[in-house]
């Protein structure tokens, strides 16, 4: 195959963000969190990114702050390094080189300059074994540092980082892991350990899950997998330690945290529920129910105003003191897997795809950003170990994005099958979806496909929804009753089947004109308004698994693609195959602005991607092993402006954008070299103010000063055209300050004038530096009369023939370049 | 932080038939008033002129009703034998009727003698109406003719021989004083000029026709004969424009509306359907007790007066919508002072306003459900008024406990009273197919727990035992509906060509045979405690 160097595939959506405790400054202005390979800095305020720190090669697994400067953060990543930010202004202070894999990190103000951190036994690299390593970081003003000094503390630690902590202003450490507790001290450098038994009487299980030290006092909060959470004291002498025992979570603790004085408790689990305990009265507790997932990280700011919780929906949730949620900052929402595909809304132009439990999340792709969720289910969510909930299985826009249709599923052991049909209208009014129509039960088995006609200028809109059942149902919008204060409702118009197989795709023409519906090897042809069976068409052996019909130029043709390697195009004028070919695709998709289709092959555990038109033999574009893994949905997203690349082989991603998700979840798309490139200069546009947060405000203000620069700089650069000088001249001043009209008139007059032809260039050359001399000049001082003006311009051009024997042209143009610069910087001042 | 999410509820689609606009005119009607007549009633016709009085031909009678009279204004009697068409004058003044003697009788409203008598027809004679020019009358009869009379001096001006069978319809114009058409049992409706000798058009309805209608722009015309009503464009040459099929019995009378906008037909299938003109489709139906001869509608349909072949006279008079509705008391509310407390306050400057958040209003079995009280959530939609009045309700928090997989935690427990309350309502609701799929699960559930103490309440196995049976009932109602429908399948396969196209299942077929399934479930459970 051809190497298409200026197409690539990158990664879009961002990283977790819930992998690992965030961290909130001492002022509550910004939090910290890991993110993939950098660290993200957040506003707590606005929820807005305001710095990415870049420069870990490997995933980030922890962020501390500096104990000894609050402004600075130390970050350790499985690279092998450690590095230090100033995160404010996001610059990379210092780089330690510890030499392995980095878990976690922690700190103390007890020990200065060391941090700890959390790496395999290094003897063999493959067990599961990892220690408590102290690490002296030398201080050297260099930016890259070897930290080679460490010295073991603790072995046989547990790489999650919420199973140590640092108690009592760093007098002692604790660790936690499986069924044994290991508090080390460091004045008496000895540890005392503490195990529990495997199992109660009850059965439930006694297994720590995360630590948390009281501040103040000398007591050990654990959580373990039962829901319990044990606050141990007195464990200084290992026999006479005492536990208390306080159990609220139904399953297990995920994080614990003390508020930084130690009057609170805070815990949180998979309920999803904050619970603020009282220290010393445990019986009272607070609770913060419904913060929409699981829990797997508690953290309190420094100075206990803010709480925030990460949940396992990748987000954060940021809470002031127990009371109110006061931001939210969410994003890609990742799920086990994604049944409803990928999807774009036609009137955002998001990416639509299953979110929450019971949620669909649209992500806007331009700003890379999670933009809502859209309740589908509508239901108390309980999360329960066992419990089967509602899953939205289906999801179809129509063209104009005005319909929204949703299938949400629950099957039950023992139970039949609950199925519901949704559809939602937009309103443009609270700008959302508004639930329309419930159906309950539209099949008896499950949906296997569901389109809209995607007829932009149809009056009625149809859905088609196909079951395992054997039948496909339409669906249409009934016209509203007169007494009904409601609105029209949709209901079932045709139910059709085709000798009892099952149907596993359908779709629509372009111009809603065909529905092609495929059963089992069978594709039947279907006329939308009569519900006629125009034609089968069958290739067999092997049940169609994609249908297509082919766009615009090609909209003559179908395309299947069946489980026994073919793909077959059928010519719909003839009623004949046009084509086929021998190719697994697992995944075929049309693009809705052009002709091109695109296929995905999987071969054994590489996908091929292949870009062609029905009416091509050549592919306009094939690549092997686009990534690893089996790519299980796709879709092409329209671009808002049009690319202009003129190579044969990007000029596919024209018009549209190609986005799909691998079975590891990852969101991929192809980029091109312009695009590329044209990001990166609207990235070097929107470098931000350090002091400021990147609000919305802040942004809209910003741009216009970008802007506002950019235009002065134009204006120095782009020569103007000779003559409008002076007719600006005439306009632009104030009338009370222009000399008189005779004296204008001659300026006038002269401007018009052409000069002769030898010296025309040069003479434009010095014009215009003349031009933006004057127009810097003006700024300067407002007031300045424009007598002087046609003099210097006279000059100017005497000056070219005239005054050259004293001094030389080049030497003229850096006398001036000089004085611009000078010229410049006093502007500067005078703005400011 | 979200807030709870109440149970959903729900929104069943209303059973039985949609209610539009023409439901809610046409129902707007009291209950008939009933007179008995002396025979058939053959004929009614309304007075062009206030007071609006009708003409009621039955036997040997012409009785005149006043608007909201039940006993005759007047009657004539000097009939030898049945009179037919009893009908007025566009003045009111004059009335004309035929009879069974073959003569044709004119009388003045007031007066109690006919006026006049027309004697020429030599058989029945069945039709009889002024024309337009108020000084003749057309008459159509038995003997295949049709004649025209002059009234004051009683003689004939002209007779049609132009049917070939019993003339048994007439509707003359109201714009041309000349023009009449006829309808008769020779299948044809024959349009008649006075000023030339023959007819100037003959349309063919297909059936002994049987009445006749002219629109109020006499652009179309109606024809009712066999089970057809047949509409014909008369500006095209008697063009038909549609055929309607709508009795299964022989349609014997045709009104329109007092706009012209609904077209009435009656039929001897006891049935009188109003079409929309529009697009003549069925908006409205009314039922009788007996074959219906001859219907009327009172100008401004302030009634509708039909007459049967029972001899009983059915009169509707509209509701009147002046009449004083029922108004319940209005709800006290609280005072004004109360409702405006603190609502205008201002602020001041350096106020800090702290918003008070909304609270969420939550339904008595949310609140319980919101606190996991799974029983008492239960409990509170079993009350009475919920599970009488609104059944889906309680369907729907049984569903939602069932979802959070503590349906059985709720159902157990109970004691005798709470168990019969909630088998009394799985018995009432049962059979309803919107509910039937969680209140199986929840009587398997119930039959499961409670297997051990079966026998030990009285009261409890008497409701298992009639679910029992209703079950029994139901399993062998479904068998016979499932035969019937294989029998229809089979009729359909038959008769349907051999095509390559696909049969469009029925739905219903297919939801009742998993009803039979899940009948038979429970039915198998609870004959296996019982046996």
């Amino acid at each position: 195959m051809v190497e298409y160097g200026d197409i690539r595939v990158v990664y879009r959506g961002g990283s977790k963000i819930n992998f690992r405790k965030p961290v909130i400054s001492n002022d509550s202005r910004f939090l910290l969190c890991a993110s993939g390979e950098s660290v993200k800095v957040f506003s707590s305020v606005t929820e807005e990114c305001v710095h990415e720190l870049r420069g870990h090669t490997g995933q980030v697994t922890g962020v501390l702050l500096r104990p000894s400067n609050h402004l600075q953060v130390y970050s350790c990543s499985t690279d092998g390094t450690v590095r230090l930010w100033d995160f404010t202004d996001g610059i990379l202070v210092r780089t330690y080189v510890v030499g392995y894999p980095v878990y976690s990190i922690y700190a103390s103000l007890n020990h200065k300059e060391v941090v700890f951190i959390v790496t395999p036994v290094q003897s063999d690299k493959r067990t599961e074994l990892f220690q408590l390593v102290a690490v002296n970081l030398p201080q050297t003003p260099d930016q890259l540092v070897e930290a080679r000094d460490l010295s073991a503390v603790l072995s046989d630690v547990s790489s999650n980082p919420s199973t140590i902590a640092f108690g009592r202003g760093g007098e002692y450490l604790a660790s936690v892991n499986n069924l044994k507790m290991e508090i080390y001290f460091f004045k008496k450098n000895k540890s005392y350990s503490f195990s529990l038994r495997e199992y109660t009487k009850n059965g439930g299980k006694n297994t720590f899950t995360c630590i948390a030290c009281h501040p103040k006092d000398d007591c050990v909060a654990t959580g373990h997998d039962d829901g319990k959470i044990r606050l141990w004291r007195n464990f200084k002498q290992k026999k006479e330690y005492t536990y208390s025992t306080l159990h609220w979570h139904h399953s297990a603790v995920s994080s614990l945290c003390f508020t930084p004085e130690g009057t609170n408790l805070l815990s949180g689990g998979v309920e999803s529920v904050l619970v603020q305990w009282r220290y010393n009265q445990e019986n009272q507790k607070d609770f913060l129910p419904r913060l929409g997932a699981a829990i797997t990280h508690v953290t309190v700011s420094p100075d206990g105003a803010l709480f925030s919780t990460s949940h396992s929906d990748n987000k954060i949730t940021i809470i002031q003191s127990c009371v109110k949620v006061s931001a939210v900052i969410q994003g890609l929402v990742k799920g086990e897997n994604v049944t409803t595909g990928l999807l774009v809304d036609p009137r955002s132009k998001a990416l639509v795809l299953n979110g929450r439990p019971g949620h669909l999340q649209f992500y806007s792709l331009q700003r890379d950003k999670l933009l809502f969720h859209l309740d589908i289910v509508q239901q108390e969510y309980i999360h329960e170990a066992g419990l089967e909930q509602f899953e939205v299985v289906r999801a179809a826009f129509d063209a104009s994005g005005l319909w929204l249709a949703t299938v949400e599923e629950r099957k039950q052991k023992s139970a039949e099958l609950e199925l519901n049909l949704k559809l939602w209208s937009f309103d443009e009014q609270t700008q959302s979806f508004v639930l329309n129509t419930t159906v309950s039960a539209p099949h008896e088995a499950r949906i296997t496909a569901m389109c809209f006609s995607q007829a932009a200028d149809s009056q009625t809109t149809t859905l088609v929804s196909a079951s395992r059942d054997g039948h496909f149902k339409a669906w249409q919008l009934g016209l509203p009753a007169h007494t009904d204060d409601e609105g029209p409702s949709w209901s079932c118009d045709f139910v059709g089947a085709y000798h009892g197989l099952v149907p596993r795709c359908c779709c629509f023409s372009a111009d809603g004109s065909l529905l092609a519906v495929g059963f089992q090897e069978v594709v039947t042809v279907w006329n939308p308004t009569s519900w006629e069976l125009l034609t089968t068409l069958s290739q067999p052996p092997g049940d169609v698994r994609n249908l297509c019909f082919g766009q615009l130029s090609c909209s003559k043709y179908l395309l299947g693609s069946n489980n026994k390697k073919m793909v077959c195009c059928w010519n719909l004028l003839t009623c004949s195959l046009e084509w086929s070919t021998s190719m697994d695709v697992s995944l075929l998709l049309v693009d809705s602005r052009s002709e091109n289709m695109a296929a995905f092959c999987c071969q054994d555990g590489s996908t091929d991607l292949f870009v062609f038109k029905p009416s091509e033999p050549r592919p306009l574009f094939s690549q092997k092993a686009v990534c690893s893994g089996r790519v299980i949905h796709a879709v092409f997203t329209p671009r808002e402006v049009m690319l202009e690349s003129s190579e044969e082989s990007s000029q596919w991603l024209n018009r549209s954008q190609l986005y799909f998700l691998t079975e590891f979840m990852d969101l991929l798309t192809f980029s091109t070299k312009a695009e590329e490139e044209k990001l990166m200069a609207s990235s070097k546009q929107l470098v931000i103010d350090d002091t400021v947060a990147m609000t919305p405000f802040y942004l809209l203000l910003g741009k216009h000063r970008h802007e506002h620069l950019g235009n002065e700089e134009s204006a120095e650069r782009t020569p103007l055209p000779q003559s409008s000088v002076a007719i600006k001249e005439l306009l632009q001043t104030p009338a009370h300050v222009l000399p008189a009209t005779s004296f204008l008139c001659s300026m006038f007059a002269k401007s018009l004038l052409i000069s002769v032809t030898e010296t025309r260039e040069e003479n434009k050359h010095v014009d215009e530096e003349m031009e933006s001399e004057k127009e810097e000049e003006d700024s300067d001082e407002e007031v300045e009369t424009k007598i002087s003006r046609p003099e210097q311009e006279a000059k100017g051009v005497q000056g070219g023939e005239s005054t050259a024997p004293t001094l030389t042209k080049t030497q003229v143009r850096e006398l001036r370049r000089v004085r611009k610069q000078d010229l410049s910087w006093i502007t500067g001042l005078l703005d400011s | 932080m979200a807030s709870f999410k109440p149970t959903q509820i729900p929104d069943l689609p209303k059973l039985g038939e949609k209610i539009t606009e023409d439901t809610l005119y046409w129902k707007n009607y009291k209950a008939p008033v009933q007179i008995k007549e002396f025979g058939a009633v053959s004929n009614i016709d309304f007075s062009p002129v206030s007071p609006h009085n009708f003409a009621v031909t039955a036997f040997t009678r012409i009785h005149i009703y006043g608007p909201f009279s039940q006993e005759p204004v007047k009657t004539f009697t000097r009939f030898k034998d049945t009179a037919y068409c009893g009908r007025f004058r566009s003045d009111g003044q004059l009335l004309v009727a035929g009879c069974e003697d073959s003569v044709v009788r004119l009388y003045d409203v007031g007066g109690k003698a006919a006026l006049r008598m027309y004697k020429g027809h030599t058989k029945a004679v069945h039709v009889a109406d002024f024309t337009t020019g108020r000084y003749q009358i057309l008459t159509a009869s038995d003997d295949y003719t049709c004649r025209l009379w002059d009234i004051p001096n009683a003689v004939e001006l002209t007779a049609y021989q132009e049917h070939t069978d019993y003339v048994r319809c007439g509707v003359t114009s109201k714009l041309n004083r000349d023009l009449f058409i006829t309808g008769s049992y020779d299948h044809t409706l024959r349009v008649f000029d006075s000023r030339t000798e023959k007819s100037v058009m003959t349309m063919d309805h297909g059936q002994p026709v049987e009445s006749l209608l002219l629109y109020p722009s006499e652009g179309l015309l109606v024809s009712a004969g066999g089970r057809y009503v047949k509409v014909w464009d008369l500006l095209k040459g008697g063009q038909p424009l549609v055929s309607l099929k709508n009795h299964h019995k022989t349609v014997t009378c045709l009104a329109l509306n007092s706009s012209g906008q609904r077209l009435l037909s009656a039929s001897l299938d006891r049935h009188v359907k109003v079409y929309n003109t529009t697009n003549y489709k069925v908006v409205h139906n009314f039922d009788y007790a007996a074959a219906i001869l001859s219907l009327g509608l009172a100008p401004d349909d302030e009634s509708i007066v039909v007459g049967m072949t029972n001899s009983i006279l059915s009169i509707k008079h509209r509701k009147n919508l002046e009449e004083p509705k029922e108004t319940s008391k209005p709800r006290r509310r609280p005072s004004y002072r109360v409702f405006m407390k603190g609502k205008n306050f201002v602020p001041k400057q350096d106020d800090y306003f702290v918003s008070k958040p909304a609270r969420q209003h939550l339904a008595k079995y949310d609140k319980q459900l919101k606190r996991f009280n799974v029983s008492k959530a239960l409990d509170t939609a079993l009350e009475a008024w919920l599970r009488r009045k609104k059944p889906e309700v309680t369907v729907a928090v049984i569903k939602e406990l069932d979802r959070r997989g503590t349906l059985k935690n709720a159902l157990a427990g109970r004691d005798e009273e709470q168990l019969s309350r909630l088998l009394c309502f799985v018995i009432g609701n049962f059979f309803d197919t919107r509910f039937t799929p969680v209140l199986a699960t929840t009587a398997e559930i119930v039959l499961d727990i409670y297997q051990c103490v079966i026998g030990q309440s009285a009261v409890i196995d008497r409701h298992l035992i009639h679910l029992q049976k209703l079950l029994e009932k139901e399993i062998y109602y479904q068998k016979d509906l499932m035969e019937i429908l294989g029998m229809l399948d089979t009729m359909f396969a038959f008769s349907l060509l051999r095509k390559e196209t696909a049969v469009a299942g029925l739905p219903e077929c297919h939801t009742a045979a998993a009803n039979v399934e899940i009948f038979k479930i429970v039915f198998e459970q609870s004959t296996c405690l019982y046996t």
